[in-house]
Parts: structure tokens; C-alpha cells; sequence
């Protein structure tokens, strides 16, 4: 395999920028959405920062009330769209046709494209912020009336932007289609899929059918707000809660998007160090599949205080609970893979398993948010904050930096600084808990989110919030060291990185060549 | 099944008074919901405690008896049917047990008899504005703390940012049904000690009700982002005995008699320069001064400044008709309802003589009936 | 290649999706319709009903609002009154127009608790319509309505409340009419 890789070396022609603008390379592609990805985790931290400082103390101390409502809003389209979605389809484009023994990604020029649209459209976010009345400050969920008719002239621009992110992200997702449904290895049969492809072609078919609704969506509030059609104004016979029908009916399924992937690299990981085969592969698809049905039925969850009839309030609390079922199954699969094994504790399986306490955490605080009568004292205040970043951080993002551990020394042929590593691990993870765990009780004691200046009884908690917040964003800062200094250099290692690993990827060169299986390999 | 309910009792009982330190949980509240709602959420909590202690109990134990370097080999078992069985159906009979006190409660909160009192809520950018509706009694509630206190140039009060000029009053032990409705984007009233939240819709009316066992005064915020002072909209009831309630009713209805005459004769008052512009002053810094800034100079893009502005500078009519009227589908409300004459006239003459707007123009109560028609 | 295939499906889900955004706006008016969902009862004519309940009487309230901007006092020539499902009732509401130019005025109906909505039959309303009102209008408005008698029994009290809209601005004529008034 390393022959054939000198082999190819002189085929990528072009250098310098035009390489990264014109490649269609997988790697390079997959490179390209992760790097992008960790500079838009960045901005958006930064903006996390600025509402952690103005939150420090109760009242108004560094920014406005309106700039603080751009902050979170644009934290959250950030982080959303522009540092999990993007990481989980760089990781998608890097390993599935290393997992499935394809040489690339099936549609590599609309790969190319549907990355390079993305940093327009959050170029397009970011300079709102910067022009006369500001950048979208009605929340990352953008409610009607206040997005439309409340809204400052800039919103077209915010519209614009999400219709980009979409393109690219139906692109990708039909991209990874097409990838495992036509150009898998013979004998690659879907029930021999790893794990990570099968949960990626899950969240493929979400985005395929989610995004267009999203994209429906904003382009209602645009012809609302600039083209006079009545939508979600009741004055013109519209609806304002019809547009969080609409919103959730996408979000919620956004919600897996930006998990199921996560439960694949976890599912990768554990088995690799608990040197066992996974527990229960079957029932793990069974239960993605479900997962991803059943976030169908469940986006009313989100809307329990805009007044439901009871029937409906019913509705929705059993569909959500039901949801625990399968996620459950899978917490007990990853706890049985480990059970008798022979398990050492690398970087990777570090986060691996901390991702499945705090996850567990999050689904524990999210059953608790399905119970109706409950839900109307917890919605809208930083209990749910905290269930939120317990699943979206201490989860997707917890677990894309499990994956990257876990294959960055394939993708550079070198071993990170562990040291670095570790300190990293563990200051995230001490940090992350300060930052988000007292989230709770300020939320049960009744502190609204989105709200710049708070009552004088959740003082000390919010000091506290924000002593975890400062030191998990420096923290990350270490993450960004470790990996430039892998990229540059390191111990060698060998193809098969870890002891356990298993899969296709692993039977390749290390660092990866340019070209990987340009002759299929054969899977017994 | 009676027994596991009986032991998580046992469980709840003991330590209420540990848990229901307001400052770490939900309040357990003055009413029979919020009471029922608090036993709710201790219930599912326990639940998921004893649940996450298992399942970590037996992950953290793997993880230290089923080491490599404590020489562990790795069993090589990867499915078992029967045991995927169990561990689907477990989940799924401890949620039954979770959905029956659920449902029961939340059938008790949509109790649609008949309440005793109804109580119109309005949010708008950014007060609360109630109305009896069986009594004709009807004002605003607006956030009292002092700028200087969210400034940080004054020691804040205890009660800071959950103060406000005029409280809802409602009476002890009676069925108090809420419609809730908004004047612009979606708000949502809350109060945690009664466990009611509900989103005031723009253009629907949405219901709640309460029935408050204990005396006393309750606080809550808006719970929806309603734009830029979504923060500075607070909620307080002050609940009192039936007579007292009573009482305060008969004393509102006065006060609401002798401000109408007081609103009349206003109309033939001359003030003079100084009286309108400190009385303008004080309105525009309570009720204009969010948006259009303090220094006049508004939120550009946002909301319009009005120094230098063509309406503060033009013709006098248009100004004190956007001020009296609102400009419909914005931010910008119309103030007939919520000032008297007085203040009217005072504000419109104090935006056109600050921040070196200096027309000169003295606009007086009686301009304002005039200018408005018999709309006042 | 099956790409080529396999991406046309895909690309047509995809519009089909965009396509179920829109059309989820009907649906949502069906679904409301069905199952009360929002208070919004129906916006056409009902027919008289054909059966009365004399067994139970249900309290019916009026309450309107007029929305921020809209210069209207709208009020009902009562606040609440006992109705028997099934019989007719007219109620008149008192509408003025404050501003000292024309409007238009649009009443929306909102009922609470939201279930009752489709029990609520409104034979005759103001809300039908648009309402052109001149400088300092005043005019009588009148609802006809009946409840129906299929209403739930535990629903003994309901509000059929009127957000009251100033749309002149988006009333074509009306729109020239006022535009420079309307500037800021």
C-alpha cells in the first residue's frame, strides 16, 4: 500500500491555494470542512466568551442588551451550522470511503463545491454583525414575529446565509448517499457496515429531508418580512406559532443530525480499546433507525407553553419519552462492549468515555424536559441551557474530538503529544462540568435564558458558570496546539495505529495516501 | 408497582427540606399544580439518579476490574438477544410508571371550569399590561429599577430587576383564569411559585389558571426572547385575602375615577416650560429611552433616533400622532392608554427641545386632545 | 453509473421536502381545524344549527384587543352572557375608529380553551372582512353565532377574543393615501 502511494504522489498538479480551491480529493475536502470547522468553533467561543463576561456579574457591565441578543444568536447558528455539521461531514469525507474501500467520495466536484460555499456563508453572518443595526438578534431558533416584522433590515442577510449552509449541507448529505449506497467494497453488505458509516448514512437521509424544510422556512420569513405575504401575521390571517411548527418539525431532527454521528464514533472507539467486538451491532442500527423515525414525531416537545389542546400536550410527551428506549439500548450496548474486556485508556477512549457519562446526563435532563406538566416551569430557562450543552457539547462535540484523536496520527502519520492530549482532556473535562453543571440550578431556580442581566439571587452560580466557561475556552487553545504540532511532526506510527482497532481504514498507510483503494479491497 | 411507588415517597419525604432550597430546585410553589409539578420533578429525578447509578455503577466497575494492566483478556461474546429484550422492555415499563403521575397532572392543569376572576394579560415591548376584565380595571407594569442600579453607579436593591410600578393584585383561594395575548412578538408570562407558564401569541389568546393557597408576593420574568430588554420585563403578583382584595378593587376603581377628572381637567392647564420638560424627561426615560437611547441618538438600523430627527423636528401633529397612536407593525406603540394627557404633552415637548433639538415649541394637554381628535 | 440515477431521487426529495415546507401551511390549517389546535376558529359562514341543548347552559365572554399601532376601540356591547348550545345569538360590538384619518381594520378571532374553537359557529362576523373606517368612524359590528352542541362538558366557560389590526399598509389604495403621513 505505501508503493502505490509514492506511486501517486505526483498526480496532485496544481500547489498551493489552487490546491485546496480546486481539489476534489476526499482527504483534502475532509481536511478542509475540519479545519473549518475548529475556526468557527473558535469565533463562536469567542462569542460564548463575551456572554459569559457580561453574565459574570448581575448587571450591564461590557455589552448592550441588543449586542448581547446578536451574541447568543449568532453563537448558536455558529456552533450549530458552522462547527458541528461541518465537523461531522469533514469526518464523513476523511473515513467513509476509507471504511467502505472506496477510492473517493462519489460526486467529488459537487464535494468541492458544497464545502467552498460555506465559508460565503458565514462570511455573510459574521459582517452582519458589523453593519448599521447589527447581525440577527432574534435567537438561533428565529421566531416570527420578532425575526419578521421586529426584525432589523439586515435579517435578508441572516435568510441568505442559512439558504447557503443548507445547500451545502443537502449537498454533502447526498454526497454520503451516494457514496455508501453505490460504491462500497464486494462484499461490503450492509450488515457489515462499521458502525460510524451507518449511522452517517442515517443522518444523510435527515438532512435530505430536514434541510429543504428549514429552507422553506427562512425563505417564509423573507417574503414576510420584505415581500408583504402574511405567513406568521395574524393581521393577514397567518400564524406566529405556525412558524415554530414548521422550525421545530426541522429542528428537531437537526438534533440527531448533530448526534447519531457521535453514537458511530463512539461505537467505533469503545471496541477498539476494550479490545472486544461491539455489543449488539444489529440492535445499534435497529436503534438509529429508530432514533431517526421517531424524531419525526416529537418536534412539539419544544413548543409545550405556546398552548396545545391536551391531546395534543399527551402526543408529544409519550412520543418523546419513547425516544429514551432506543438511546438507552445504546448507553447499555456501549456498557456491555466494555464489560469483560481488556481495556486500556488512550486519549480517545478518554473522551469516549466521559462522552457517555455526560451524554447520559444530557438524554437524563432531556427525559425530564418530555414530562409536560414539568416542562412549563423548565422551558426557557437554563435548565434547559444546560441539557442543550450537555448533549451538544459533553456529546457531538466531545465525541468529534474523540474522533479526531482517534484518527489524526492515520491522517498525519505521526502520534500527538499525549501529555498535551491529556491536559486537554482533563481540563476540558473539569471545566465543562463547572461551566455547564450549575447551569441546572440556576435554571430550577428560575433564571430565563437570552437575558443579558439576571436577579441578584443567581449571582454566585452565573460567577461560577463563567469561571468555566473562561477556562474550557482556553482549554480549547491546547486542543488547536496539539493538533498543528501533530500535522508538523511526531513519532512515527505504524498502519494500525491502535492495538484493537478493526476496519478497512486501518489496513492503509500511515499517514493515509492521496489515493486509497483505487483497486477495491475484497471484505470476507 | 405500589411498592417502588411507596419507597420513591419514602425517598421524597425525607429530604424535601433539603431539596427545596429555592436557590438549587424548583420552588415547590403556593399552589396545589406547583406542588404536584414539584413531586413530579423529584420523582423523575430520583428515577434518573437510580438509574445513572446502575448503569455507571456497572461501567465504572468494568472499568477498573477489566483493565489490561490488571491483566484482563477480552471475552470475545457480542449479542444476546434475550438480553436486548430486557433492556428495551425495562426502560419501557419505568416510563409508564413516569407517564401515569405526568398525565394525571397535566389533566389537572387543563381544567377548563368555571374561574371566578379573569384576568386579561398583555406583553408587549417590553411591560405587562393587565386588564379585570369583570371589573374594568386595567393598567400597565413596568419594571421599576432604577437605570443607575443596571448601570452599576448604585448598589442594587434585593429585589433588582424583579420590582415593579404596579403589581397584579389577585385574591387568595379563588380560581384566577389568565388569557394571555401580546401587542407584538411572542412573550411569555411566568410565575414559578404557581407553576404557570404561557406565551402571549400576537393575534390569539391563550389560557392559564391558578389558585394561590398562601398570601404574599410572587415574582417571575418573561420567558420568551421578546427582543432587546427581553430581561427587563418582570412579573410580580401580590396575592391577598379575599376582603383585603376586595378592598383594593373599590380603592383602584376610585383612583381610576379621580385620575379621569384629574385627565379632564388637565386639558385647561397651561404648564410651563420647566414642568414639561422635567415631567418629559422622567416619561422618556422610563418609557422611550430603551429604545431611543437616552441621548436621543436610538439604535441606528435598529430603532430611529429622534435628535435631529425629521419627526422631532417637523410638524408638530405627525409627532404627537405617532407618539399618541404608534406607528403600526413596529416597535414603536402607541402611548394613548398608558400616559395621561400631561405626560403626553410633556414628552413630545421634551423630545423636541433636548439634545440640541431646541425648536422652541411648547406643546401643552390641551394640544394633545386637540391633535388627537375625541380620541382621548 | 448509477450515480446519475440515485442523485436525481435524491435531488428530487429534496425539492419535494422544499415543496412539503409550504405545503405544511394548509396542513397546519387543516390540523388546526381538526383538533382546535391555537384557538383559531373557522373564517367562513356556518350554517344554523339544526339541534338545540336545552339541558346545559355554557358562559361565553368577549374580550378584543387592539393590537399596538391600531388606532380602534372595539368592545362588545357585553362582557359576558349564558348561552345554550345550539340557539342563535347576536352581539353587537361598538367599533371606533381614533385616528383622525381613514383605516382599515381587521378583526381576528382567537377562542380559548383552543378545543372549543371548532364548537364556536360563527353565522355572521366582522371578521369575515376587512373594515374600511373613516376619519373617526364609529359603527356598529355584529356577530351572529351559535354554540355547538357537541361542546365537551367539562368546557363550561369560553372567550372568543378579536385581535383588532390596523392593515391599512397593506391595503393597496389605502397605502397611497397615507404614504407620506406614514413616514418616519
Amino acid at each position: 500500500m505505501s508503493a502505490h502511494a509514492e506511486h501517486n504522489s505526483h498526480h496532485h498538479a496544481p500547489s498551493g491555494f489552487k490546491r485546496w480551491l480546486f481539489t476534489t480529493n476526499h482527504k483534502d475536502i475532509g481536511s478542509l470542512y475540519l479545519i473549518f470547522s475548529l475556526i468557527m468553533f473558535l469565533i463562536g467561543g469567542a462569542m460564548a466568551m463575551v456572554i459569559r463576561a457580561e453574565l459574570f456579574q448581575p448587571g450591564l457591565q461590557f455589552v448592550d442588551p441588543h449586542f448581547f441578543n446578536q451574541m447568543t444568536t449568532v453563537h448558536g447558528l455558529i456552533m450549530v451550522f458552522g462547527a458541528v455539521m461541518p465537523a461531522f461531514v469533514g469526518l464523513a469525507n476523511w473515513m467513509v470511503p476509507m471504511m467502505i474501500g472506496a477510492p473517493d467520495m462519489a460526486l467529488p466536484r459537487m464535494n468541492n463545491w458544497s464545502f467552498w460555499i460555506l465559508p460565503f456563508a458565514f462570511s455573510i453572518l459574521i459582517a452582519s454583525l458589523f453593519m448599521e443595526g447589527g447581525g440577527p438578534d432574534f435567537g438561533w431558533t428565529f421566531y416570527a414575529p420578532l425575526s419578521t416584522t421586529y426584525s432589523n433590515d439586515n435579517t435578508a442577510l441572516f435568510v441568505f446565509a442559512v439558504h447557503i449552509m443548507g445547500i451545502s449541507s443537502i449537498m454533502g448529505a447526498i454526497n454520503v448517499v451516494v457514496t455508501i449506497v453505490n460504491m462500497r467494497a464486494p462484499g461490503m453488505t450492509w450488515m457489515k457496515l462499521p458502525l460510524f458509516v451507518w449511522t452517517w448514512l442515517i443522518t444523510a437521509f435527515l438532512l435530505i429531508a430536514v434541510m429543504p424544510v428549514l429552507a422553506g422556512a427562512v425563505t417564509m420569513v423573507l417574503t414576510d418580512k420584505y415581500f408583504g405575504t402574511d405567513f406568521f401575521n395574524a393581521a393577514g390571517g397567518g400564524d406566529p406559532v405556525m412558524f415554530q411548527h414548521i422550525f421545530w418539525f426541522f429542528g428537531h431532527p437537526e438534533v440527531y443530525i448533530m448526534i447519531l454521528p457521535a453514537f458511530g464514533i463512539i461505537s467505533t472507539i469503545i471496541p477498539t480499546f476494550a479490545r472486544k467486538p461491539l455489543f449488539g451491532y444489529a440492535s445499534m442500527v435497529y436503534a438509529t433507525a429508530s432514533i431517526a423515525l421517531l424524531s419525526f414525531i416529537v418536534w412539539a416537545h419544544h413548543m409545550f407553553t405556546t398552548g396545545m389542546p391536551l391531546a395534543g400536550e399527551l402526543f408529544f410527551m409519550y412520543s418523546t419519552m419513547l425516544i429514551s428506549v432506543p438511546t438507552g439500548v445504546k448507553v447499555f450496548n456501549w456498557v456491555a462492549t466494555m464489560w469483560r474486556g481488556s481495556m486500556t485508556f488512550e486519549i480517545p477512549m478518554m473522551f469516549s468515555i466521559a462522552f457517555i457519562v455526560l451524554f447520559t446526563l444530557g438524554g437524563f435532563s432531556g427525559l425530564m424536559l418530555a414530562i409536560t406538566p414539568v416542562d412549563f416551569q423548565y422551558h426557557d430557562t437554563y435548565f434547559v441551557v444546560a441539557h442543550f450543552h450537555y448533549v451538544l457539547v459533553t456529546g457531538a462535540v466531545f465525541s468529534i474530538m474523540a474522533g479526531v484523536y482517534y484518527w489524526l496520527p492515520k491522517w498525519t502519520g505521526n502520534m500527538y503529544h499525549i501529555g498535551l492530549a491529556k491536559a486537554h482532556f482533563w481540563l476540558s473535562l473539569i471545566s465543562v462540568n463547572i461551566l455547564f453543571f450549575p447551569m441546572h440550578f440556576v435554571g430550577l431556580a428560575g433564571m430565563p435564558r437570552r437575558i443579558p442581566d439576571y436577579a441578584l439571587q443567581f449571582a454566585d452560580f452565573n460567577a461560577i458558570i463563567s469561571i468555566g466557561g473562561f477556562a474550557f475556552g482556553l482549554s480549547q487553545l491546547l486542543f488547536v496546539v496539539v493538533v498543528i504540532k501533530c500535522a508538523r511532526k511526531g513519532d512515527k506510527v505504524d498502519d494500525k495505529v491502535w492495538e484493537g482497532a478493526k476496519g478497512l481504514e486501518w489496513e492503509v498507510a500511515s499517514p493515509a495516501p492521496y489515493h486509497t483503494f483505487e483497486q477495491p479491497p475484497v471484505v470476507k | 408497582m405500589r411498592l417502588v411507588q411507596l419507597t420513591l415517597w419514602l425517598i421524597l419525604m425525607l429530604p424535601q427540606s433539603v431539596f427545596a432550597n429555592s436557590q438549587y430546585n424548583l420552588p415547590v410553589g403556593v399552589t396545589d399544580i406547583s406542588e404536584n409539578v414539584y413531586n413530579l420533578h423529584m420523582i423523575i429525578f430520583l428515577i434518573c439518579c437510580v438509574i445513572g447509578v446502575i448503569v455507571f455503577g456497572v461501567m465504572f466497575w468494568s472499568i477498573y476490574h477489566h483493565r489490561k494492566s490488571k491483566g484482563a483478556t477480552a471475552a470475545q461474546f457480542h449479542e444476546s438477544t434475550k438480553i436486548e429484550i430486557l433492556w428495551t422492555a425495562i426502560p419501557f415499563v419505568i416510563l409508564i410508571v413516569m407517564a401515569i403521575p405526568a398525565t394525571k397532572t397535566l389533566i389537572a392543569m387543563e381544567d377548563t371550569t368555571k374561574a371566578d376572576l379573569t384576568i386579561k394579560i398583555t406583553g408587549s415591548q417590553w411591560k405587562w399590561h393587565y386588564q379585570y376584565l369583570e371589573h374594568d380595571i386595567e393598567f400597565y407594569s413596568v419594571l421599576s429599577t432604577p437605570r443607575e442600579q443596571i448601570n452599576n453607579s448604585e448598589d442594587k436593591s434585593d429585589t433588582y430587576l424583579l420590582d415593579v410600578d404596579k403589581p397584579l393584585v389577585l385574591p387568595k383561594d379563588k380560581k384566577v383564569r389568565f388569557l394571555m395575548t401580546s401587542d407584538d412578538v411572542i412573550h411569555s408570562w411566568w410565575v414559578p411559585e404557581f407553576a404557570v407558564k404561557k406565551d402571549a401569541n400576537p393575534g390569539f389568546i391563550n389560557e392559564a389558571w391558578t389558585r394561590v393557597n398562601e398570601v404574599g408576593v410572587y415574582r417571575g420574568q418573561c420567558a420568551e426572547l421578546c427582543g432587546k430588554d427581553h430581561g427587563f420585563m418582570p412579573v410580580v403578583v401580590e396575592v391577598k385575602e379575599v376582603a383585603d382584595f376586595d378592598a383594593w378593587l373599590v380603592e383602584s376603581k376610585q383612583q381610576k375615577v379621580a385620575a379621569a377628572a384629574e385627565e379632564a381637567a388637565s386639558a385647561n392647564i397651561a404648564m410651563s416650560k420647566e414642568e414639561l420638560m422635567t415631567l418629559g424627561e422622567q416619561v422618556y426615560m422610563t418609557h422611550c429611552a430603551a429604545c431611543h437611547q437616552p441621548n436621543g441618538a436610538g439604535l441606528p438600523g435598529v430603532f430611529p433616533a429622534l435628535k435631529n430627527s425629521p419627526i422631532a423636528l417637523g410638524d408638530i401633529n405627525a409627532h404627537i400622532d405617532i407618539v399618541v397612536n404608534g406607528k403600526p407593525a413596529t416597535a414603536m406603540q402607541g402611548y394613548a392608554k398608558m400616559l395621561n394627557l400631561k405626560e403626553l404633552a410633556s414628552v413630545v415637548t421634551y423630545e423636541r427641545n433636548a439634545w440640541e433639538n431646541n425648536t422652541g415649541d411648547l406643546v401643552q394637554p390641551s394640544d394633545i386632545q386637540q391633535a388627537n381628535g375625541e380620541a382621548k | 453509473m448509477e450515480h446519475a440515477k440515485l442523485l436525481k431521487r435524491l435531488i428530487l426529495a429534496t425539492l419535494l421536502m422544499f415543496a412539503f415546507a409550504f405545503a405544511l401551511v394548509p396542513l397546519y390549517d387543516v390540523f388546526c381545524q381538526i383538533t382546535g389546535l391555537n384557538g383559531k376558529p373557522s373564517l367562513e359562514a356556518a350554517q344554523v344549527s339544526e339541534k338545540v341543548d336545552e339541558g346545559r347552559t355554557v358562559s361565553i365572554s368577549f374580550i378584543t384587543h387592539a393590537q399596538a399601532g391600531a388606532p380602534f376601540k372595539v368592545k362588545a356591547e357585553k362582557y359576558a352572557m349564558e348561552v345554550i348550545p345550539g340557539e342563535m345569538y347576536t352581539v353587537n360590538f361598538s367599533a371606533k375608529n381614533l385616528a383622525g384619518k381613514n383605516r382599515v381594520m381587521q378583526a381576528v378571532p382567537s377562542v380559548s380553551p383552543g378545543i372549543a374553537a371548532k364548537y364556536l359557529h360563527k353565522v355572521a362576523c366582522f371578521c369575515f372582512n376587512q373594515q374600511p373606517m373613516q376619519a373617526n368612524q364609529e359603527a356598529e359590528l355584529p356577530l351572529l353565532f351559535y354554540i355547538d352542541p357537541e361542546l365537551p362538558d367539562e368546557i363550561e366557560e369560553l372567550t372568543l377574543s378579536y385581535a383588532v389590526f390596523d392593515i391599512s399598509d397593506s391595503v393597496k389604495t389605502a397605502k397611497v393615501e397615507n404614504k407620506n403621513e406614514n413616514r418616519i
